[in-house]
């Protein structure tokens, strides 16, 4: 027993050092920002605003581009303070702590991209409880718990536009299957949702038959096995849609390694940076995606107007989101960006995202 | 099929009791209900979907083991010597994006010049799980969980959102994972060289024996004078090594490696050891057996697919084969145990 | 087998076993090569009175007779609340706004699931045993409840069921561990992805969120201004009966013989099957119990749910001063491990500092805390064995 003793007064003393090591260190790293609007970032009414992004996961480059217009948005805006906190992982519950965490520094906007739309729903109404504005962007939560819901594009189209791809690339007729992200993705399944009603009432996709649907959770492994999984399962599949940047990717990835090079066509939606080698050896020809930096720009604008009072998140309400004009909240509170482009061999080059 | 596996373990002592070393020999080859096992699953998947057996369905399931399998041969050297390793996953991820950012930095090095890098990256990550497991004298479940974090940790600080692309590293190294040579997708080849090297130095060199000694009794092979601690570094350090082997291999099959490149990784691949009859206590199972272990993980995977079985069932299915195989582990040791007892005529 | 020199070896696992009798040499002990010097200072019963009177390093001499009370405060348990404490006073002066009840609210709500799988593996680690299941019970669990609640059944109904799927998953265990005498690092291993896979059999892709708002909200509710979650009443009945059963009961007592030595728990009348199957019930239930709560907090029930749990569990175990061979540690010990990682996490969260410091703290945290010891031990043994050459003593 003694013997222990001095043993875990040392074991104590190193985990003390380690600790407050670890506590200095995060006061370096969080002091600085923390000085410039920190302290009276809970009042909020004295122009001195605080902004924090919640994205769905960190190290994601999709994710890199759309935080990138959010903290130009931000300082556009007029925002004294913009911060980015996140889970590494994209699970349902990882998101509530960092909401907790900022619900009681008293940030004036949160803008998150939910990873469940309900999982941080209680977490969010004590925010707002707290006097926080909520803007939900790239993936909504359910609408109870948000102000405002920064979409990329109408829904609708975005499905359309896919669909329009992958008909045109398969001829019109054959059988194809989606490969998408997380099973609870709200805008995948919102995606995944126009699609199934369009391919049942549009007599022009008449001949072609969704098979399957299967989830890479955009894991970059998990979606390449999956996409060869569907080949294999489903011999006469002609085309694979992909409404996510992870999962296209590592699905182009595996059909350009296979036989099934060129004779598969994939669409979806893909950062141009990531697609370009798959664009240019001819394993996809065609891709769509809004500009991503917009979307964080346009959410940190809206989350002024929400903190300033100008707006309340009712449809019709206006705001001004800088060099992108007027913006205008629609039905349900959602804010629509800004149409999809289309990428291909022609136009791949012009992009740098 | 699990099931099978189950029941068809208890059902061999039977015959056996009579007879002796043909039988015997074949009922100690553990390998043998993976080996069945394998072949069953195969067999039934490509009977009702023979795509499952085509050209690119062969190279597919072969590539799909390759990584699980390297890393699978190098957690049994651990494993024998009763350790474990479980920052596998982290250290193949750091591997991973160094060798991507090894080709953006400098994009003309040679292919076998990272690849060499990368080993001995990953040898300096084992070793160090290996230094502190051997002098500091603690267990290896404590450390290597603790170096899982860390490893992991560094990975993302040092990768934050970049990641790197298949597009950003050369065609040769990538095409090493499209590429057949006899048949086989070459990465694939390399692991079996790596699968054959291995077992030959379990089997036919004295550190490789000397690997089990310590594994059944640490204090016997101290005692019997084999240096346990320079052992115990080695398995670790071939583990980081071919850990660092698997990462490299990683970056040239698939498209993008990241921050959490490799991930969760570390449970597959003490599954694949365990399934493929590696004793979780040491001292016993083959580098041969857990690479049929990888390979038959992979392949379940792959099957479920094939024959659109709801794949929700799959992992379940896993954990019923790690069971099974911890069960017929068990039956055997019993066995050979009532056997050594007949044989020192001890009366229990 | 076709490695001569491994074939007998086949054997090993089994000493691990009760029903096998081997030369009772330490093998437990022995599961890292090298261990041996830290598990035996680490401390068999006797070695410690004898270590008491041996040892003549400066350290100890000081300490030479020390009273309860002073050995209490002295301990290692009360190390780690010190160290839980400055950590706690560090937190509160340097980062604003730390030291609030609201802090307290979003902590323990945060850790609560850690705390509660917490309790029953201080127990099952203390026997020797591990259980890396938990984390997939609590999923299953979960799973279940949603399925069950969405198909209309009543909610208290939907609980009792819940609670007893934990237990029947525990039972599971505790048959191929306690009663088969399968080694339970591999078979935890295989009911982790069983456990998972049967949850996404069960509820698939779903998520079910529409749990009565009755229910959900009381367990985010506060207890008045404290910021103390409401359910930490039972979280806190559950430790007292935790830490009684450990530190004040035959069983509890036994479970620490168990994990010193099979054998000797054996001889002295300890149940040895009886006692683990119990113990891999608990893990059962309050994992269930933990897949309950993650459900309702998170009004959310996914397949996915606290995944990855059991390893932050063993970690905070760990931590806490249990050793990882067995019959060491203690509740105190384990809650201030436990509490001292969701703190830090906190801290960290409410700083802004990425997670990924937390990641590196969290591994180096769990390394110093066996490597520590034994580098004392080791500098101790060093200083000692100078000492004896210069004033020889027997």
């Amino acid at each position: 027993m003694r013997f222990i003793h001095s043993g875990t007064r040392r074991r104590a003393a190193f985990a003390a050092l380690a600790t407050s090591a670890a506590l200095v260190l995060s006061a370096c790293g969080g002091g600085a920002a923390s000085e410039g609007g920190g302290s009276e970032g809970g009042s909020g009414s004295d122009g001195e605003q605080t902004i924090t992004f919640i994205p769905k996961q960190l190290n994601n480059p999709y994710t890199d581009v759309v935080l990138g217009g959010g903290e130009d948005g931000a300082s556009e805006a007029g925002f004294a303070e913009s911060e980015v906190v996140g889970p590494l992982d994209a699970s349902a519950s990882s998101q509530v702590s960092f909401i907790n965490a900022e619900t009681q520094r008293g940030t004036n906007v949160i803008v998150i991209a939910a990873n469940d739309p309900d999982a941080v729903g209680p977490a969010l109404e004590e925010a707002r409880a707290a006097g926080s504005k909520i803007v939900a962007f790239d993936s909504d939560t359910n609408p109870d718990y948000r102000d405002l819901f920064v979409s990329q594009v109408n829904a609708k189209d975005v499905a359309l536009v896919q669909l329009e791809l992958i008909s045109e690339q398969i001829g019109g007729e054959g059988e194809i299957a989606i490969l998408s992200a997380t099973a609870n993705a709200t805008n995948q399944n919102e995606w995944i949702k126009f699609m199934e009603e369009e391919l049942a009432s549009n007599p022009d996709y008449a001949n072609i038959e969704l098979v399957a649907k299967v989830y890479g959770d955009d894991d970059d492994t998990k979606s390449f096995q999956e996409a060869q999984g569907l080949l294999q399962a489903y011999p006469d599949l002609k085309g694979i849609i992909s409404p996510t940047t992870v999962g296209i990717a590592a699905t182009a990835r595996y059909l350009s390694t296979s036989e099934y090079k060129g004779k598969v066509a994939l669409t979806g939606l893909g950062l141009p940076n990531e697609m370009r080698p798959f664009v240019k050896d001819g394993t996809v020809s065609e891709f769509a995606l809004w500009d991503p930096a917009q979307l964080g720009y346009v959410a940190a604008f809206a989350g002024k107007a929400l903190a300033d009072g100008d707006i309340t998140g009712e449809p019709g309400d206006t705001f001004e989101a800088g060099e992108l004009g007027e913006r205008e909240v629609g039905e349900g509170g959602i804010v629509l960006v800004g149409p999809p482009t289309q990428f291909n061999a022609e136009n791949i080059d012009d992009y740098d995202f | 099929m699990s099931l099978d596996s189950k029941s068809t373990a208890p059902a061999h002592p039977t015959p056996e009791h009579g007879r002796t070393s043909a039988l015997g020999s074949l009922l100690k080859l553990r390998e043998l209900p993976v080996v069945l096992a394998l072949v069953v699953l195969v067999a039934v998947t490509a009977a009702i979907n023979p795509l499952f057996l085509s050209e690119q369905g062969i190279k597919d399931l072969l590539l799909n083991a390759t990584i699980l399998m390297i890393l699978a041969v190098g957690q049994t050297l651990v494993i024998i010597t009763r350790n474990i390793d479980l920052s596998v996953g982290s250290i193949l991820g750091l591997v991973a994006f160094s060798t991507g950012s090894l080709f953006v930095a400098a994009p003309n090095l040679p292919i076998v010049a990272v690849f060499v890098l990368g080993m001995l990256f990953g040898a300096v990550l084992g070793g160090l799980n290996g230094l502190l497991i051997t002098i500091a004298k603690v267990p290896a479940l404590v450390i290597t969980l603790g170096t899982l974090y860390i490893f992991r940790g560094i990975n993302n600080a040092w990768a934050g959102g970049t990641q790197y692309f298949a597009g950003d590293r050369p065609e040769a190294f990538g095409n090493l994972s499209v590429d057949t040579a006899l048949g086989f997708p070459v990465i694939t080849l390399i692991a079996v060289v790596v699968v054959a090297i291995v077992a030959v130095y379990m089997l036919g060199t004295r550190p490789g024996r000397d690997l089990y000694a310590i594994g059944s009794d640490p204090d016997a092979a101290r005692l019997f004078g084999i240096p346990v601690t320079r052992r115990v570094l080695l398995a670790f350090v071939v583990n980081g090594l071919l850990a660092g082997l698997a990462g490299v291999l990683y970056a040239s099959r698939f498209n993008s490696v990241g921050a959490t490149t490799g991930s969760g990784l570390e449970l597959d691949v003490v599954a694949a050891a365990v399934v493929g009859g590696v004793a979780i206590f040491g001292g016993s199972g083959t580098v041969v057996g857990a690479a049929i272990g990888a390979l038959l993980l992979t392949t379940i995977t792959s099957a479920l697919t094939a024959l659109r079985v709801d794949k929700f069932w799959q992992q379940a299915i896993v954990g019923i084969l790690i069971l099974a195989a911890v069960v017929i582990d068990r039956i055997a040791s019993v066995r050979s145990a009532r056997k050594l007892r007949i044989a020192e005529a001890r009366n229990v | 087998m076709s490695d001569p020199s491994a074939s007998p070896t086949a054997v090993q696992p089994e000493g691990h076993q009760p029903e096998s009798g081997p030369p009772p040499k330490g093998r437990r002990m022995a599961a890292t090569p090298g261990s041996t010097k830290t598990a035996a200072e680490a401390g068999r019963k006797p070695a410690r009175s004898r270590t008491g009177k041996a040892d003549t390093s400066t350290v100890l001499a000081v300490s030479k007779g020390r009273t309860g009370a002073a050995r209490m405060l002295l301990g290692r348990d009360a190390i780690m609340i010190y160290v839980l404490l400055v950590v706690v006073l560090y937190a509160s002066i340097v980062i604003p706004r730390f030291a609030s009840p609201v802090t307290v609210g979003f902590l323990l709500l945060d850790v609560i699931p850690t705390l509660l799988i917490a309790l029953p593996m201080t127990l099952v680690i203390i026997s020797g045993e591990i259980d890396l299941s938990v984390a997939s019970i609590a999923g299953l669990t979960s799973a279940l409840m949603g399925v069950l609640w969405q198909g209309g059944m009543n909610i208290a109904l939907v609980l009792v069921i819940c609670v007893l799927a934990g237990l029947v998953a525990g039972a599971f265990n505790g048959v191929l561990i306690a009663y088969l005498g399968l080694p339970s690092l591999a078979v935890t291993i295989g009911t982790l992805a069983l456990f998972r896979g049967l949850a996404l059999v069960v509820i698939g892709d779903n998520a079910v969120a529409n749990f009565p708002p009755g229910l959900t909200a009381f367990f985010t509710s506060k207890l008045g201004g404290t910021g103390i979650p409401t359910v930490m009443i039972g979280v806190v009945v559950l430790i007292i009966a935790f830490a009684v059963v450990l530190h004040f009961t035959p069983f509890g007592r036994g479970l620490f013989a168990l994990g010193y030595s099979k054998e000797a728990a054996t001889f002295v009348g300890i149940d040895v099957a009886r006692s683990k199957f119990l113990l891999y019930l608990a893990t059962g239930t309050v994992s269930a119990l933990a897949g309950i709560y993650w459900t309702l907090r998170y009004s959310s029930a996914r397949s996915d749910n606290a995944s990855g749990l059991e390893l932050a569990v063993i970690a905070a175990v760990l931590l806490g001063g249990v050793s990882i061979f067995g019959g060491k540690g203690s509740i105190p010990g384990v809650l201030a491990g436990v509490l001292l990682i969701g703190t830090i996490n906190y801290a960290l969260k409410l700083d802004r500092v990425s997670e990924v410091v937390l990641i590196i703290v969290t591994g180096s945290l769990l390394i110093i805390s066996v490597v520590a010891p034994n580098i004392a031990s080791a500098i101790r043994r060093a200083r000692h064995s100078r000492q004896v050459r210069s004033a020889p003593l027997p």
